[in-house]
């Protein structure tokens, strides 16, 4: 070990044994993830007469073309369209509720504290519970249940307080430096967080919206007992497996895989290439 | 990167300019911050609690097959707690999110690890921790049905097995038991502890680390003594999220159990349907009660709020 020197550790210092050891077992977890998932995909092309499960009879899409049909137990476009505008706004409300609070919960105000609690609480009871409790009281008031009124606010029950865990990371590593760096040049506080707090956070808020919108698109549990009649997606596949199972339901998780890598893979290359120019910018200043 | 934006520096003629002469209203910080975290507050307050309270209330309800009637019986909670099933039912589920929350646990901190302190560059970093989120893009009942054909008698898995010569006949206790459960469960929430705790990891400093090594800590006295206690919160609440999903769960349980084994909410959701409201309220209220008091436990040896708000 070098005494009084600087330990910055060279690029190119010898791998420890322990990253071996950790790669390995990150590997098996990514084999253990996508194993089975492998496994729906290659079912996804069963044959007309194949079923769920091995062996393979032939191959086809028929299961694809199956998805677009409208079926007697379920609709899946037209569920998919439902879930996705619902995710969307959840998504909206979340967001703005969600960094407003985070912003809101960096100075202590009396009552923060039972806001946090009922943020917790509001996590960790089980879903079909809260839907229970909103289904509930929509009848004793005497409303109807609906997609954009008791499926939005049982969603929004889990996804604000993702939103808001989600925030507390993302305003713990913003340096308030800046924002008093803004206010001592005459930034007012508009100012100052329209063109300083916002911007430094953009990238965590973009991950609150495409969090609380994965949230949303995949809830079941709070949904279920508040939806009325309208079905949304997972409401939609659930209903298909309780009826006859078909190779459709595997098609379906085929194609939301190639969408999920298609759009990661072009937001990867559009965020990359933002930093690129960013830094390019910042050279020439 | 943050450091390197640069403001704009107003010039100095700028700033001597009157301001804007709209009436200003000064407002307190404290009221600032009642206006910001408002509408979370009223939405929580509004569909979290006060169902929560109505349901306090309907658990003392009077019912038969046709409604549900104002009274304050105990009766619902007596039948409740006198069952053996109700503790069975909850045995089994504890002795599940305890299986599932040890082996998450253990997968996420390690993955954790991996990918703060062993993966250099920040775009391998995304690009693995994007792999392992793929798939929660895809629909969890899909997920869940997915290992059906990958686990089953003529599954992949033990199509692997024989071809291996591991076995010659096929496993039969892969699918429709306990463990098929576990399995599942594994996969559908490993994520939830792997982020919270690289959260927690990212934010510690690496010097650190490297301080304890200079002074003669072995890499295990290292995660013992420096990272673990600095990652605590992460830990904690990816164990929460962890146990509630466990407990809360229905769906996973009826699908790969094969009817051996329920979960607590499946009760429920056939008291549900069978619109007994009081009883169901009766067996929500004691599950409800029950996951805080777990959850106060967890929240009691880690701190969660202050290491959160600060």
């Amino acid at each position: 070990m070098m005494v009084g020197g600087t330990s910055v550790r060279p690029i190119s210092a010898s791998r420890p044994w322990t990253f071996y050891a950790l790669g390995g077992l990150f590997a098996a977890y990514l084999l253990f993830l996508y194993g089975p998932m492998f496994v729906i995909y290659v079912l996804s092309f069963q044959g007309e007469n194949g079923g769920v499960t091995f062996p393979m009879v032939g191959a086809s899409t028929v299961w694809f073309k199956e998805i677009l049909k409208p079926g007697q137990m379920a609709n899946i476009p037209v569920a998919f369209g439902r879930s996705v505008s619902l995710a969307a706004i959840v998504s909206c409300v979340t967001v703005v509720f969600a960094v407003a609070a985070g912003l809101g919960f960096r100075r202590n105000f009396p009552g923060s504290g039972v806001v946090f609690y009922i943020a917790v609480a509001s996590l960790v009871i089980p879903g079909l519970l809260v839907g229970f409790g909103i289904g509930l009281s929509f009848r004793f008031l005497g409303l109807d249940t609906g997609l954009f009124s008791s499926a939005l606010g049982a969603q929004l029950t889990w996804t604000l307080p993702f939103g808001l865990f989600a925030m507390f990371a993302v305003v713990n590593r913003f340096n308030r430096a800046w924002e008093e760096a803004a206010a001592d040049l005459g930034a007012s506080p508009w100012q100052r967080l329209r063109h300083v707090t916002l911007p430094i956070l953009l990238p965590g808020i973009l991950g609150v919206a495409v969090g609380a919108f994965t949230l949303s698109y995949d809830e079941y549990a709070r949904t279920t007992l508040t939806i009325g009649s309208l079905n949304t997606l997972p409401l939609e596949l659930y209903a298909l497996i309780s009826s006859a199972t078909s190779p459709t339901l595997f098609a379906i998780g085929t194609l939301t895989t190639a969408a999920s890598f298609l759009i990661i893979t072009m937001t990867l290359v559009l965020v990359f290439r933002m930093q690129r120019r960013r830094s390019l910018a910042n050279l020439k200043v | 990167m943050s450091g390197e934006r640069s403001l704009p520096v107003p010039s100095l003629g700028f700033s001597l300019w009157p301001r804007p002469t709209w009436p200003r209203v000064r407002l307190s910080p404290v009221t600032v911050s009642w206006l910001q975290v408002g509408p979370l507050a009223l939405v929580l307050i509004a569909l979290v609690a006060l169902p929560a309270l109505l349901f306090l209330a309907v658990s003392f309800f009077d019912y038969d097959r046709t409604g549900i009637y104002p009274a304050f019986l105990l009766d619902n909670y007596k039948e409740l707690l006198t069952t053996p099933a109700t503790y069975r039912v909850y045995v089994s589920s504890l002795r599940l999110a305890l299986i599932v929350w040890a082996v998450t646990l253990f997968l996420g901190f390690n993955i954790a690890w991996f990918l703060v302190f062993h993966v250099r560059t920040a775009m391998a970093r995304t690009v693995l921790f994007l792999l392992c989120a793929i798939p929660f893009w895809t629909s969890g009942i899909i997920r869940t049905i997915a290992w059906i054909p990958f686990l089953g008698r003529n599954g992949a898995f033990n199509q692997l097995l024989m071809a291996l010569g591991v076995t010659h006949q096929p496993l039969e206790f892969l699918l429709f038991s306990d463990f098929a459960v576990i399995i599942t469960y594994v996969h559908l929430f490993t994520l939830l502890m792997v982020g919270p705790i690289a959260n927690s990891m990212a934010k510690i400093d690496p010097a650190l680390i490297e301080a304890a090594r200079d002074a003669g800590a072995s890499r295990w006295r290292t995660m013992t003594n420096v990272v673990i206690p600095l990652s605590k919160t992460g830990i904690a609440l990816g164990s929460i999220l962890v146990f509630t999903q466990v407990m809360g769960d229905y769906f996973v349980v009826r699908q790969m159990s094969g009817g051996q084994s329920a979960s607590i909410v499946s009760m429920l959701s056939t008291e549900i349907q069978a619109m007994q409201y009081p009883p169901a309220a009766a067996n929500a209220m004691v599950l409800v009660v029950f996951v805080a008091v777990m959850v106060g436990f967890m929240m009691r040896v880690v701190d969660v709020r202050k290491e959160l708000v600060k």
